[in-house]
């Protein structure tokens, strides 16, 4: 399933802060863990996530530094502030209303929405 | 064997693909750094998912994206880094050489509109010799109508912004022209300098087209504006060098030139300059473009030296500032300076970059001015009632608490971005979003002060 493009960058925001709230991370293992949550539903074309990552550098929610393991190349890694944590909290009181509203909706609908095997999700309430 | 040649395919390959990351501006090499990591994993995947190194490069380069959406996703990140890109138009190949032809003929027409203008009320039997403060108030109304509507073309303004701007500055004509100020007054040279100060503002607005509501869309104009500066400088020197030669080798004939240079080569040449300075930083802006952050880094040390000694004698000596007529002025100028310094350092810098050994003297040397600043305030608070509010003294009163009050935002803001208790971007929102109320002080200065202070 494709999601649209809007969804996809609106959700960026709170996605990387939930995922780096749980660790201090780098790029691929950021877009590993996304693909793992949605499985597989989301699909981010990779490049576009380092724009992400650096506006919210950039605002103050993450921050990143570089780290040389042993042997091999160095790796940026990101970790979430706390003012990140604050955004997240914020972004998650939006979110739960736009999805309380929105389970409404769907289990109002008198028209039975067909809903895939593949997206257990998206079943509601 | 087999398998040190598909690594050594791969390693060509992502050098390649590496190469052309590194041709655009809007990625730098910390990106392509950060970015070459991942594809170097996401092939490493691939390939213990039984692909072949060659499928797995694909793949991967595949899945990070096509490079020119990815650049332009960078470049409205950072727009710091390509604001020239930014704000021409990014067209490629022949069309663009045209464009540019296009653009050089404007830019010429409308610097000999400017040059035109400003000889235009001696039809009417006002000369710039007699006539001085007619000339000094319109100055700025000569030139910067036409250098917004050079901006508003390129940016393709729409009408509604097209309609605000011209209506502003007719109402500036009026206010500048409308006052019965008595000739020669004070509140006559206030309006000659606040003006223009006042209607820099609209310049800024079409310059930065749809984008001035954003913080990037200020900062390109503030670095606009820097620039700008330093080529009128760099105009300004070579035509005084041509003028001293054309004069002196007339004089070898028995001619005197120099009726013909005040009359003429000086007035057109000042203002003509404006517009193509301004055309020049747009199209060949990357001469200059790290100038103003070299100047700064020079000279933000110096000036922190030389206030902290300032500071030091005045409290080691115990002498206090004494009050006189320029004083306030002296202070504007210094706290404008300071700020200078910082706005092209907050500019040039890396808003990623981890606060460093510079930052701390940029904080040094912002506190040391307020410091000073507000000794001399004291100074100037305490006998001020004795020596009267002309409008002179409230003018750079006013523009001392304004510089001030930024200055002091600036100070805790960096501050605070030393300590890693807030992101370098506040200082920059701070900054930007200030520039209307310097704008607004002059207005005010041209609109109100004749009435308040009866055209003195």
């Amino acid at each position: 399933m494709e999601i649209n493009k809007d969804l996809v960058a609106a959700s960026s925001t709170p996605l990387v802060l939930a995922i780096l709230a749980d660790e201090e991370s780098y790029g691929y293992a950021i877009l590993k863990r996304v693909r793992e949550l949605s499985r597989g539903n989301m699909e981010w074309t990779d490049g576009m996530l380092y724009p992400v990552l650096h506006r919210l550098e950039r605002l103050g929610h993450i921050e990143a530094r570089w780290v040389v393991p042993e042997s091999g190349r160095r790796r940026k890694y990101y970790r979430i502030t706390s003012r990140g944590r604050t955004q997240l909290a914020e972004e998650r009181r939006q979110w739960q209303a736009v999805d309380a509203t929105l389970r409404g909706i769907w289990s109002a609908l008198s028209i039975p929405v067909f809903a895939g095997p593949i997206v257990p999700v998206a079943q509601g309430a | 064997m087999v398998a040190s040649d598909q690594a050594m395919q791969l390693e060509a390959q992502i050098e390649q693909w590496r190469s052309y990351l590194r041709r655009r501006q809007a990625i730098h090499s910390n990106d392509v750094e950060e970015l070459e990591d991942h594809l170097r994993e996401q092939v490493a995947a691939l390939v213990d998912a039984k692909l072949s190194v060659d499928e797995a490069f694909l793949v991967a380069v595949k899945r990070i994206g096509a490079l020119d959406r990815l650049s332009r996703e960078f470049a409205r990140e950072h727009s710091e880094r390509l604001w020239k890109q930014l704000v021409m138009s990014p067209v490629a190949g022949g069309e663009s050489e045209a464009s540019t032809r296009r653009e050089a003929v404007v830019a010429f027409c409308l610097a000999a509109v400017a040059a035109l203008a400003v000889k235009v009320p001696e039809l009417f039997g006002l000369t710039l010799g007699e006539d001085f403060g007619f000339y000094g108030r319109n100055l700025s109304l000569f030139v910067l109508p036409l250098l917004t509507g050079y901006f508003a073309w390129k940016r393709g303004s729409d009408t509604a912004t097209l309609g605000w701007l011209a209506a502003a500055f007719v109402a500036a004509a009026v206010f500048a022209n409308a006052w019965p100020h008595s000739p020669g007054g004070s509140t006559e040279a206030l309006t000659v300098l606040h003006l223009p100060i006042a209607l820099w503002l609209l310049v800024g607005i079409a310059y930065a087209g749809g984008r001035w509501g954003e913080v990037g869309g200020r900062m390109d104009f503030i670095r606009f504006s820097g620039e700008l500066f330093i080529y009128y400088v760099l105009i300004a020197l070579g035509g005084m060098v041509l003028s001293l030669f054309m004069m002196a080798m007339f004089q070898a004939i028995g001619i005197d030139m120099e009726p013909y240079f005040e009359r003429w080569m000086l007035p057109c040449g000042a203002l003509g300059a404006i517009v193509i300075a301004s055309w020049l930083v747009e199209a060949k802006q990357s001469v200059v473009e790290n100038m103003a952050p070299v100047l700064t880094r020079l000279f933000t040390p110096l000036f922190a030296i030389v206030l902290l000694a300032f500071l030091a004698t005045m409290t080691w000596t115990g002498r206090g500032v004494e009050f006189h007529r320029d004083i306030l002025i002296a202070f504007d100028l210094l706290l404008v300076i300071v700020l200078g310094l910082l706005l092209y350092s907050i500019s040039a810098r890396d808003p990623h970059a981890p606060p460093n050994a510079f930052d701390v003297m940029q904080v040094v040397l912002v506190i040391s001015a307020l410091l000073a600043d507000a000794v001399a305030l004291w100074a100037i608070a305490a006998r001020i009632s004795e020596f009267g509010f002309t409008p002179n003294r409230v003018a750079a009163l006013g523009e001392n608490v304004i510089l001030l009050v930024n200055l002091a935002g600036s100070a805790v803001l960096y501050v605070r971005f030393l300590r890693g208790r807030g992101a370098f971007g506040g200082l920059e929102r701070w900054q930007t979003a200030y520039l209307p109320v310097y704008a607004g002080w002059a207005a005010i200065v041209v609109v109100a002060f004749p009435p308040l202070f009866g055209y003195i």
